[in-house]
């Protein structure tokens, strides 16, 4: 609104009422959403209280790492693993843009410096590291920072003696890092055997999507792995596999459900039930009463230190 | 044996043809051109040197995926004695691209394990273009776990274009089963040395390529993605695929400058499949080298040194 049209009455306000004034005649933006699934018309809040899986079909919806994580851990304590770490164009890559405009860009974007944001925390009042992916951050993609970050987190495990959980979401390698991240594939892999060699616990969960290189690396190598409801899963992608064998693809295809019926996953659990499913295996696998007095999940996101 | 030429290598080729054809001559008739075959052959030799002394990436991806290039097996014969190839993962089938087995290198038993592409369209189908399955993955982990227990060095051979992205392997858990072999690869106690000896595709070569030496020969190529399949996605055509390929820093050259790989193995004037005897005796030495380097460290501090080397892959500020 600009000055001109006030009337003479809001003039005559205090400018911190005016702002008020105004910003309550305005319908935020995005009060209503609408489901992608079954195109059902939510109300933005009862979204977030259902942690972004619609009420209607139970779709669930992508979720930013910080958000994840917020809906993951107690509420506190916080300790940002690896938070200092930055990306680096390490082979000068350049396509149509350059990597180093492409990741200025999307660190612009998401507020996020890379693609794997950790945290050591509790669960239930249970110690751990849990990772997440952002899918936001040019696909979840894994480049040296993720994997270092990764392995960190790893360490932290091993040094504090307590299980990691890791959330991926990615389309797999960043290919603007070519053989390095090739090599993070290696990397998280021989962390988590480590982890194994001393015995805890390591649960991945596999969300919509986790494919090609983190698919095949620390995503697989879970104690127990579970995934979200329907998120696709799989090394290779279905675009590449039709081209290949040129057929279609048979109905439900690399979902979780597919997965789980083959053999690949343990479990499938609801995003509102995971919280809780992980404590308590936590719980056991660690030799621990759980605490009955778990604090509920918080919708908003977790701030960056 | 008739050579096979690559489209840069058409220089070279017509001048072959012309030596081929006065050889013809001389053999019809009383002439003797010996001194302008041997002229023209020196001359070949110079434009060999000269075309290969600047060969793009490009050009490199296509030599190591050269249709004459020496396959896995074709080694095995050249440099092991009492070769027996062990088949099946125990759990599902036996995967043709993948192959191993037991045999002896300068008389010491070792463990072999490679990816096997097939030479004629038969062989081609039967290996699945050295495209490895789920099973061919377990087969290999199971060999590998033997080399271990039984105190065999273990040596890889990489040669494939990825894992094979197909219905059938995804069921089975490609994924699962390269994710595997990372973990146990990288703990493996017993030495490892994987040389890359044609296209070095993706996770699907990765999979058999943890080790405590890489190599790779000169005109092999190792890559996150195939050249093709990053031109598509990046530069939304595959036509872009030579540009891909230099951007994503594919060769031995430009991999051993970043200290992602530990050595070079020199391949004949050409590449290996102008004369695969000298290129098998090249990667002879480069291997002997290797094992005996890591002969001499005890298994705990080699595997430590592993995992040290793992965890500096990587490029980034703090």
């Amino acid at each position: 609104m600009t000055s001109s049209r006030m009337s003479w009455f809001e003039k005559l306000l205090p400018s911190r009422i005016r702002t008020d004034a105004r910003g309550k005649r305005n319908i935020p933006e995005g009060l209503w959403t609408k489901c992608p699934a079954c195109g059902g018309v939510l109300y933005r809040a009862e979204l977030e209280r259902n942690l972004e899986v619609c009420p209607k079909c139970g779709h669930h919806s992508r979720l930013r790492a910080r958000q994840r994580l917020s809906q993951f851990l107690d509420p506190e304590p916080h300790m940002e693993i690896g938070a200092e770490l930055r990306p680096v164009d390490a082979l000068k890559f350049k396509d149509s843009k350059k990597y180093r405009d492409r990741l200025a860009q999307i660190q612009k974007t998401t507020a996020e410096k890379d693609s794997l944001v950790v945290i050591m925390g509790q669960v239930s009042g249970i110690p751990v590291v849990a990772a997440a992916f952002d899918f936001a951050f040019l696909g979840g993609s894994m480049g040296s920072v993720v994997g270092e970050r990764f392995v960190r987190g790893v360490n932290t495990c091993l040094e504090h003696r307590i299980p990691l959980v890791c959330f991926s979401a990615s389309g797999g390698a960043r290919m603007q890092e070519g053989v390095y991240s090739l090599m993070q594939m290696a990397k998280t892999s021989a962390a988590l055997a480590r982890m194994s060699r001393e015995r805890l616990p390591f649960i991945s969960v596999l969300t919509d999507p986790t494919m090609g290189g983190v698919s095949a690396s620390l995503a697989m190598l879970g104690d127990i792995n579970i995934a979200e409801p329907k998120a696709l899963i799989g090394f290779a992608g279905p675009r590449v596999i039709e081209q290949t064998v040129r057929e279609r693809l048979p109905d439900g295809f690399q979902r979780s459900e597919f997965l789980l019926e083959h053999g690949t996953l343990d479990l499938v659990v609801d995003r509102r039930q995971m919280r809780h499913c992980i404590a308590s295996l936590l719980a056991m696998l660690t030799h621990r009463s759980l605490s009955l007095l778990s604090a509920p999940a918080k919708t908003d996101s977790i701030g960056r230190e | 044996m008739k050579q096979s030429f690559l489209d840069f290598e058409q220089p070279i080729a017509d001048l072959e043809a012309k030596i081929e054809e006065l050889r013809k001559v001389t053999a019809d008739s009383e002439i003797n051109i010996a001194e302008e075959i041997e002229r023209l052959e020196a001359k070949s030799r110079q434009l060999t040197e000269a075309v290969f002394s600047k060969l793009t990436a490009w050009q490199i991806a296509q030599l190591a995926r050269h249709p004459r290039r020496a396959y896995t097996l074709d080694y095995v014969q050249r440099l092991f004695s009492d070769f027996t190839e062990l088949h099946g993962d125990r759990l599902f089938g036996d995967d043709p691209a993948i192959v191993g087995g037991i045999a002896r290198f300068e008389n010491r038993p070792v463990m072999i394990i490679g990816h096997q592409k097939g030479r004629d369209t038969k062989e081609k189908l039967h290996r699945n273009f050295g495209m490895p399955k789920p099973e061919g993955y377990r087969k290999a982990l199971r060999l590998m776990r033997m080399a271990e227990r039984f105190q065999l060095p273990l040596l890889t051979f990489i040669d494939t274009p990825g894992a094979y992205p197909g219905i059938d392997a995804e069921e089975r858990g490609q994924s699962e089963a390269i994710a595997r072999n990372l973990s146990v690869m990288a703990e493996l106690c017993t030495p490892v040395v994987c040389t890359i000896i044609g296209e070095g595709g993706s996770g699907g070569a990765l999979a058999v390529g943890v080790g405590d030496r890489v190599l790779m020969l000169q005109y092999s190529t190792y890559s996150v993605i195939s050249p093709e399949g990053c031109a598509s996605i990046l530069w939304k055509s595959a036509e872009k695929a030579a540009d891909a390929a230099e951007a994503l820093g594919i060769t031995a050259t430009r991999l051993h400058q970043l200290g992602l790989i530990d050595g070079i193995v020199p391949e004949p004037l050409g590449g290996v499949h102008r004369d695969v005897d000298q290129a098998a005796e090249h990667l002879r030495v480069a291997l002997q080298e290797a094992l005996s380097e890591l002969a001499e460290d005890d298994l705990k501090r080699l595997v430590e040194a592993r995992y040290q080397r793992l965890m500096r892959y990587g490029e980034y500020t703090e």
